[in-house]
């Protein structure tokens, strides 16, 4: 764990003054933080509050909603993925993404680990790569038996290693993942965590959750979001405090922060 | 004698005694079951009535040889046999490319803005029309667009196109419900991972779809093979064994329209072996689709 003096490692992410609109509908106002390389960075908040949808753009997985709307930066190594010049298909083969309920592919589990390779025309060894990645995820002692089998004959933890497992495989700077143990029991959340904390050293990690404890447990940095009402009656969130997860947790500069994280509201 | 002595009097009423409301339940339910009783019978009725008609002829010739000349007996209807499964599969192969293809459009690209949503809604609306035009005037398009014009004249082709017409909106409709019902996480996971909107479609989302799309191109199979309208005047009939796409060509619904009403016995017989035979294809068709359905279910 670092404290607030030690120097930041080089950002991945800057996010720059960022507002999103679904329409025009405001949904998230003003976001302004950065994602630190090789380490886990926690969005925590009261759900609505943006979070996810913060996540989903260091990918432009929400492009795929057409009244999507960004204004402001996201720079990635100092370039904004939002720039015209931008191919947001390449951008998510760098950025991966692990999504809050399990969703292997109706496909076996070599297969589904071996897809994101697929997909760029991976020319190695796929055995070899199949079962790297799943080496990574902590699955392979559990399937090496049967890659054949479906991805869904698996647990839903297991399902989850699976999905972590696929997005590694192509190889991913940063790994984005979106409350990933909330559809999983308190063993298989552990694992997960475990692991996260093994991928630190080679991926950037993003993590959304609602689970306090979680935070406290795999995140050097945490970044908390809240949402405020509108005059039109709406909601938009905000970033109400980035820091150290042990700031953050232990002295917030925010009496929001303070309020959350002790659990007198959200 | 002893158990009505030690009744609580609150217990009393909740003993069961005969009521109006009883009796009327009595007739109620025998009502309704006349009623299911009776709609099952006309699929029994026919399917009986076929079996006993047709029965007789079933023989191995019957699918080997070729209808008798007018006067002789024996023959069978190999020739409408090939002809039907020739003429359905020019369907299928003609429509299930157009549909499903156009089930993607509508499913997965439909949503990107208003303007496309439109063009879905009138694509979807012109589909339903389609669904509930009768087979003859599938018939008649075919005749004016293809055998009138010179283009194929008569023959399988003509009636292939014909079908594809007919079988195309269950096509659609039931590769779009197909589509529609794959989970948009899995989507979601495949665009994350770098690939594209076709790769993504291709290989995830028709693969998942694939036993949905697979029911409905068997009840479109069956359907088509089990009409007459379309084919009476773009497929015509033969005596022969088909030779070629481009002459008229045999099948067993243009067989039994032709058979059943000559006052030739072994013709006849013929119509009503060529009936049975449809009757039993489309039950199997149907089953097998349910079957697919279930398979589906079941992952």
């Amino acid at each position: 764990m670092m404290n607030g003096a030690t120097p930041q490692p080089e950002p991945v992410f800057r996010i720059e003054n960022v507002n999103i609109y679904y329409g025009h509908f405001k949904a998230v106002r003003d976001v302004t933080m950065y994602i630190p390389k090789n380490q886990i960075t926690a969005f925590i908040g009261p759900s609505g509050c943006g979070k996810s949808t913060i996540l989903r753009c260091l990918n432009r997985l929400n492009d795929l909603i057409p009244s999507f709307r960004l204004e402001g930066k996201i720079t990635y190594h100092g370039k904004n993925i939002y720039d015209p010049d931008i191919d947001p298909v390449e951008v998510r083969r760098k950025i991966g993404m692990v999504f809050q309920k399990p969703n292997p592919f109706p496909k076996s589990i070599y297969d589904n680990v071996a897809y994101g390779a697929r997909v760029i025309n991976y020319q190695g060894d796929m055995d070899e790569l199949v079962e790297r990645s799943l080496r990574r995820a902590a699955l392979w002692d559990e399937v090496k038996d049967k890659l054949k089998e479906s991805g869904f004959s698996l647990s839903g933890g297991q399902q989850q290693r699976l999905c972590i497992a696929r997005a590694i495989a192509v190889e991913p700077e940063v790994v984005l993942m979106d409350e990933p143990c909330s559809a999983l029991d308190p063993i298989s959340t552990l694992k997960i965590e475990e692991l996260m904390h093994e991928l630190k050293a080679n991926y950037t990690i993003v993590i959304v959750t609602h689970n306090m404890q979680q935070a406290t447990r795999v995140a050097d940095m945490t970044a908390f979001f809240n949402a405020e009402p509108t005059p039109k009656g709406g909601k938009v969130g905000y970033l109400v405090e980035f820091d150290t997860t042990k700031v953050i947790f232990g002295s917030p500069k925010q009496q929001a922060t303070m309020d959350y994280v002790s659990g007198r509201f959200g | 004698m002893t158990t009505t002595t030690t009744v609580h009097p609150q217990v009393q009423p909740l003993l069961k005694r005969l009521q109006f409301r009883t009796l009327f339940g009595w007739v109620m339910t025998g009502l309704v079951s006349l009623c299911a009783l009776l709609t099952l019978m006309p699929l029994f009725a026919v399917l009986g009535f076929v079996l006993v008609r047709g029965i007789s002829r079933f023989s191995l010739d019957l699918f080997t040889k070729l209808p008798p000349p007018p006067g002789l007996s024996g023959g069978g209807f190999g020739n409408a046999l090939i002809g039907t499964l020739i003429v359905v599969l020019l369907g299928t192969l003609i429509s299930v490319p157009f549909g499903v293809l156009t089930a993607v459009y509508l499913s997965e690209f439909s949503n990107a803005d208003a303007r496309q949503k439109e063009i879905a809604r009138w694509v979807r609306f012109g589909i339903n029309v389609l669904a509930g035009v009768p087979s003859i005037i599938a018939g008649v398009f075919a005749y004016g667009l293809l055998v009138t014009t010179g283009i194929f004249g008569y023959s399988a082709m003509a009636a292939g196109v014909a079908l594809a017409v007919l079988m195309l909106p269950t096509v659609i409709r039931t590769a779009d419900e197909a589509l529609k019902i794959v989970p948009q996480d899995v989507r979601w996971a495949s665009v994350g991972l770098g690939a594209s909107n076709y790769y993504t479609i291709f290989r995830v989302v028709l693969p998942a779809a694939l036993p949905g799309i697979l029911t409905g191109v068997i009840l479109a199979m069956a359907r088509a093979v089990g009409d007459t309208a379309a084919l009476i005047f773009t497929a015509l009939f033969s005596t022969f064994w088909p030779r070629s796409l481009l002459e008229p060509i045999a099948t067993l619904s243009v067989l039994v329209y032709n058979f059943a009403t000559v006052p030739y016995k072994p013709q006849q017989e013929l119509a009503w072996a060529a009936s049975f035979f449809l009757v039993m294809l489309i039950l199997i068709a149907s089953v097998a689709s349910r079957l697919v359905i279930r398979r589906q279910v079941k992952r």
